[in-house]
């Protein structure tokens, strides 16, 4: 599935000397098509957070306007709840308990088992580190009956806890992998020596590990968080009131009657914002994160 | 497993005996509750998924009798015409956007190497759709893109002569790899830039030095440096897109007819919907045995790729 570009009528061309050094004519279009292609890509986000600002009589129209005088009184709307619709409130708090708190368990979990990986290696440690990886790529669907099932039984349909522990288990391999890649590059000789000087584990933890992984560890938060935040299948699945979260807020929006947009486009934005700060404000760790620490 | 990752530098001397029993116990208690956990919450349901597939389990008679063991679910799983449709459409809207996003990929990531004016500004716009919660993402794209009425879409092709088309309707599986297209571009431009970030400058300047041509410096030695990165992109794409659910739930319902009803969103209807959990189940298990399937290939693939040195990008 490898994909690799075709091999164009280019091949036959040979450059000359001069053409090698690209024209500034060229530079400034290829410019131009990075901002038309980037722009492009970003626009349905421009439109989300512009819609939401706009009054509802402006956003339904079937010619967008593009000059408008903004307001946040959609926002206002979204947050209180209007029209029979649910003020967001309840679906945050449940969003960040959930969040935080499954993002806080995969930490304590996640960083011992990458330290029992990658400094002072079990016997096996290849194959936990195969188990763990190959969670992931088993199908949340195949799973998702007994876990609806068992939650039924044991009261615990539609309450924080549920997702809080399948967040934990969705994105543990995520941090185990990714905090092994981030010990792994603390130098052997360190520890050595903070050994030698008679620390023991812990004290070797907190004042020479945790330091200098603590980027590793702020990346790997961030990306649980991100991915926890973002996900509907076992929200929509598991939860109704009680401990539902922003998408299925969001999904509240699907059958409405009469004008919605601004309305939509407002609570989507709102329901976005968290993810897209921590995203933008650690985008030089994203990489690792997202390729489990395989791409630095 | 064939191949390893990158072993673990030794901190010490490493015993050429076997670790003493209880010495080998503190080695491993850090690493208990994380397998503890993973294990219970992770395996327990695939065996209970198996335990179920086998049984005539409907929510809606729980009290008929069940006749486990039965292997009458798979029978009408494999006559299900839906289903067949559903294996079709998984493959579809996996391959599809994994193939598309990694070109786009390529091409913005190739774009945003170059010293453009607003470079830092351009890559953070880039990552947005993938940051954006894809519930969200598909509600705007459904109604204030899409829609037949009040969607851009239109606005934007109607110098064109295209008047009120019904997008989704009429183009339902474009409109779902579309979507899933853009949810992924920018993930794979984090990974081709952080490729081609790790290119080294002075071989770059060697091969013009010598006389080659952008496309052949980009066909002999981008290309082949970026292997790895566009290998790891169809895997972690693969696994992730495949389990695509958000999107069609939003945008088609799995519609018109089955057209976009992948399994992930067959599997919800049978389950949550219909409330035949045996059937469901016996779906499920396909599902993950041919997950395994195709897993076990793909991990020989990662592990050879975390084996090689030099992943490095910024």
């Amino acid at each position: 599935m490898t994909v690799l570009p075709m091999r164009g009528p280019f091949k036959r061309r040979q450059r000359t000397a001069t053409e090698r050094q690209v024209k500034p004519l060229t530079r400034l279009l290829l410019g131009l098509l990075t901002w038309i292609v980037v722009v492009a890509f970003f626009f349905p986000v421009l439109w989300m957070g512009l819609t939401g600002l706009k009054t509802e009589v402006n956003a339904d129209t079937s010619t967008p306007h593009f000059i408008f005088k903004p307001t946040f009184s959609e926002y206002t709307s979204v947050w209180k709840g209007a029209g029979g619709l649910n003020g967001m409130a309840p679906y945050l708090e449940h969003s960040l308990t959930i969040t935080l708190l499954a993002t806080l368990i995969v930490i304590l979990l996640a960083l011992p088992a990458a330290y029992a990986l990658s400094i002072r290696p079990v016997r096996k440690w290849r194959d936990v580190l195969f188990f763990f990886i190959s969670t992931k790529m088993l199908p949340i669907v195949g799973a998702i009956i007994p876990l609806y099932i068992i939650a039924k039984d044991l009261h615990i349909l539609d309450h924080e806890r549920t997702l809080i522990i399948l967040y934990t288990s969705m994105n543990l391999p995520v941090a185990v992998w990714m905090l092994r890649s981030f010990l792994l590059e603390i130098p052997a000789e360190i520890i050595e020596a903070a050994r030698v000087d008679g620390a023991g584990v812990i004290r070797q933890l907190r004042s020479v590990i945790i330091p200098i992984i603590s980027p590793g560890l702020a990346a790997a938060a961030l990306i649980c968080f991100i991915f926890s935040w973002n996900e509907f299948f076992l929200a929509v699945n598991l939860t109704t009131i009680n401990a539902a979260t922003m998408p299925i807020f969001l999904v509240g929006f699907v059958q409405p009657e009469g004008p919605f947009l601004a309305h939509l486009s407002a609570a989507a934005t709102m329901a976005c914002l968290p993810v897209l700060i921590a995203g933008w404000s650690a985008q030089g760790k994203l990489v690792r994160g997202l390729s489990m620490g395989a791409v630095k | 497993m064939i191949d390893t990752p990158v072993a673990p530098p030794q901190a010490g001397t490493r015993p050429a005996a076997p670790l003493r029993n209880y010495e080998s116990w503190i080695r491993r208690a850090p690493l208990v509750p994380a397998l503890v956990f993973m294990f219970v919450v992770t395996q327990i349901p695939f065996l209970l998924t198996l335990w179920y597939s086998f049984q005539k389990y409907d929510l809606n008679y729980p009290t008929a009798p069940r006749d486990f063991p039965t292997i009458y679910n798979y029978k009408v799983v494999f006559d299900d015409p839906i289903f067949r449709a559903a294996v079709v459409n998984t493959v579809l809207f996996t391959a599809a956007p994994v193939i598309l996003s990694l070109l786009f990929g390529l091409g913005i990531a190739l774009l945003l190497n170059r010293h453009v004016f607003g470079r830092g500004f351009l890559r953070t716009l880039i990552i947005s759709p993938f940051l954006v919660m894809p519930t969200a993402a598909a509600l705007v794209w459904k109604f204030t893109i899409l829609d037949t009425t009040f969607g851009l879409l239109n606005y934007f092709l109607r110098p064109f002569g295209v008047h009120n088309e019904n997008w989704i309707g009429s183009f339902p599986q474009a409109t779902i790899i579309t979507f899933l297209t853009w949810e992924w571009t920018p993930f794979m431009v984090l990974l081709l830039l952080a490729g081609l970030q790790s290119q080294r400058e002075d071989i770059l300047e060697a091969a013009r030095v010598d006389g080659a041509g952008a496309w052949r410096i980009f066909r002999s030695l981008t290309l082949p440096m970026l292997r790895p990165y566009l290998e790891l992109g169809v895997l972690l794409g693969s696994i992730y897109i495949v389990q695509a659910f958000d999107g069609i739930y939003i945008i088609t319902q799995g519609g018109p007819a089955t057209l976009t009803t992948n399994l992930p969103y067959y599997i919800y209807q049978i389950a949550f919907q219909g409330f035949n959990i045996g059937q469901a189940s016996a779906m499920a298990v396909i599902v993950v045995v041919a997950t395994i399937l195709i897993a076990t290939v793909a991990l020989r693939t990662i592990s050879s790729l975390f084996s090689a040195e030099g992943m490095r990008g910024r």
